[in-house]
């Protein structure tokens, strides 16, 4: 993508303190600086809980930054900004209601009828590939199925930025290559800009434009690196070109020292 | 899976044959052991309930007084009495239909209530913070004892039993409602927020339906205290209702009319617990435990 649109999303100088359980202050983000393009496809990497899902947040509007601001389309992030979309990590699908229903909820949130909002969520359960099942609820379904219902659940609001936090880390490798090729096959065809944070970096690589490394707890950036691959991609193919491999090894020898580092200090109680 | 169109399945050969064959076998083997299991069960019940009722009236022939204790032959005659002559109070049937009515009027007040003040508890800290030492205490009231004091204020009439009804009911939902409210999933509410739900939304849509599963399961509870209610209110003073009837009966030394008494409102109990049940399964027939078949793989 190239660098010279103006920015979608950018941070400025942000920081995210939470006060502790036990007292004091945890910062999970420090001085954190991105800029997202539109349509743009970024990997946010990093060891596992340094505050990744922190920068999501904030981009959201779920939690204010403590320091720094946050930019979406130029205007300062103070309440959930228009055309956001968040994939969380955990499950949040409502279990008792059925896949459509479920895919139906963000038109209907949005003031849409009953009956437009299911014709809407019915079209984005089928491109999913869940058409056979939007009579099921989620505890019926699969953990890949339950991902797809969450794809669905997020894209039928048709958002220009999405969020996705660790979506498929709950996966198994295959079904978890499954998806990450849906989400390229869903994306091509929008123009949303994604940030996607995993501690995977081979799904970085495999999916991203552009990875981004942040360093261990309190988290900030440390690096960036640009995918140059060609699209479309098979996830499970690209793996293994020399390409892939190359900058795979150049980005490894960023992150290594940070996950080092948080592997270092995950013993003590400061952790997270 | 269904038999006949394995046996209408062309012979693939012995071993298909003789698979289809054990697989028909087993699943009426299966079948049949479950009846025996349910039939077994049944048989005894019944020897229970027999030996239980037949030991009563034996005792209470030769051994002790049926004066005092009463005894199956002379409660069912005090049964079939209530219902062909009537009470001396009016038809039995008014007099439940007076009970009954209390106990439903004061359980759907006081469950209402309890919803909407454990719902806004639950999802407000400050409020929950600064009522829950008012809400142990009056919980901690022997609410029964109301029951007099309604009879002062609102007289003899059916209100004073509702209002006796309203505050055993109110408490069994609300703390439910109230842990229901507070219990609900965070990572939900915010994926609603992202999806572009409104506070009201987001109370309506989230929190309620994820209440219910706890609502629900009180409001077992909740209509067995509504008949408490209704009963002792009754019994504190009233001119119908089945509490009155047993008051009476305990005023003419009629045992038997107590039992019969008791009786008829356990008949009433059981028959609003199939409706609450048959309620909660329509209401929650998302659970896992509704539904067998879960489907595996993408």
């Amino acid at each position: 993508m190239p660098g010279n649109k103006a920015p979608l999303i950018e941070l400025k100088a942000a920081t995210k303190r939470f006060p502790k359980n036990g007292g004091g202050i945890h910062t999970a983000i420090r001085d954190v600086n991105l800029s997202i393009a539109p349509g743009e496809f970024v990997a946010v990497v990093g060891p596992t809980g340094c505050g990744k899902s922190t920068t999501l947040s904030l981009i959201s509007g779920l939690q204010p930054a403590s320091e720094g601001e946050t930019y979406v389309r130029g205007d300062r992030v103070t309440g959930i900004p228009a055309g956001v979309g968040y994939m969380f990590q955990a499950d949040a699908t409502l279990p008792w209601q059925t896949v459509l229903d479920n895919v139906a909820s963000g038109p209907r949130y949005r003031g849409a009828s009953k009956a437009e909002a299911r014709a809407q969520a019915r079209e984005w359960v089928q491109r999913v590939g869940l058409g056979k099942f939007e009579k099921y609820y989620p505890h019926q379904l699969s953990g890949g199925m339950r991902k797809r219902v969450a794809l669905a659940q997020t894209l039928v609001n048709e958002p220009e930025i999405m969020l996705m936090d660790e979506p498929f880390s709950a996966l198994d490798v295959q079904t978890r290559q499954l998806m990450q090729q849906e989400l390229l096959r869903l994306w091509s065809g929008s123009d949303a800009a994604v940030v996607f944070v995993t501690h995977d970096l081979e799904e970085a690589i495999a999916l991203a434009d552009r990875v981004v490394i942040m360093t261990a707890s309190p988290a900030t950036i440390k690096a960036e690196f640009r995918v140059d691959l060609p699209r479309p991609r098979d996830v499970e193919e690209v793996r293994l070109t020399p390409e892939f491999l190359a900058i795979y090894r150049q980005v490894w020898d960023s992150l290594r020292d940070e996950v080092e580092q948080a592997r270092a200090t995950a013993g003590q109680p400061d952790a997270k | 899976m269904t038999s006949p169109t394995i046996s209408a399945a062309p012979p693939v050969g012995p071993g298909y044959a003789l698979s289809a064959e054990n697989e028909a076998t087993l699943l009426a083997g299966v079948r049949k052991s479950n009846r025996n299991a349910a039939l077994k069960v049944w048989a005894l019940r019944a020897v229970i309930v027999a030996v239980w009722l037949g030991s009563w009236e034996l005792t209470a022939t030769y051994v002790i007084d049926p004066f005092f204790y009463s005894k199956p032959s002379l409660i069912w005659d005090r049964l079939i009495q209530w219902f062909s002559a009537g009470t001396q109070f009016g038809s039995v049937w008014e007099n439940i239909g007076y009970t009954v009515l209390e106990a439903t009027a004061g359980f759907a007040i006081g469950t209402v209530a309890g919803i909407v003040l454990g719902v806004l508890l639950g999802r407000s800290r400050y409020m929950a913070q600064v009522f829950s030492p008012f809400i142990k205490a009056a919980n901690a009231v022997p609410r029964i004892v109301l029951a007099a004091l309604f009879i002062i204020w609102f007289g003899f009439g059916i209100s004073s039993k509702i209002a006796t009804v309203v505050v055993l009911v109110f408490f069994a939902v609300f703390f439910n409602a109230f842990t229901g409210a507070r219990e609900v999933d965070g990572n939900v509410v915010n994926n609603a927020r992202i999806l572009g739900a409104s506070k009201r939304k987001i109370l309506t849509s989230i929190v309620l339906p994820s209440a219910t599963t706890w609502i629900l399961s009180s409001l077992h509870t909740a209509f067995g205290f509504a008949l408490i209610g209704a009963i002792v209110g009754e019994y504190a003073g009233a001119k119908h209702g089945m509490g009155m009837l047993i008051a009476n009966a305990q005023g003419t030394f009629d045992s038997a009319g107590i039992y019969a008494g008791m009786i008829i409102v356990t008949v009433v109990a059981l028959l609003a617990e199939s409706l609450i049940t048959t309620a909660e399964n329509k209401l929650l027939k998302w659970r896992p435990s509704q539904v067998q078949n879960q489907i595996k793989g993408i």
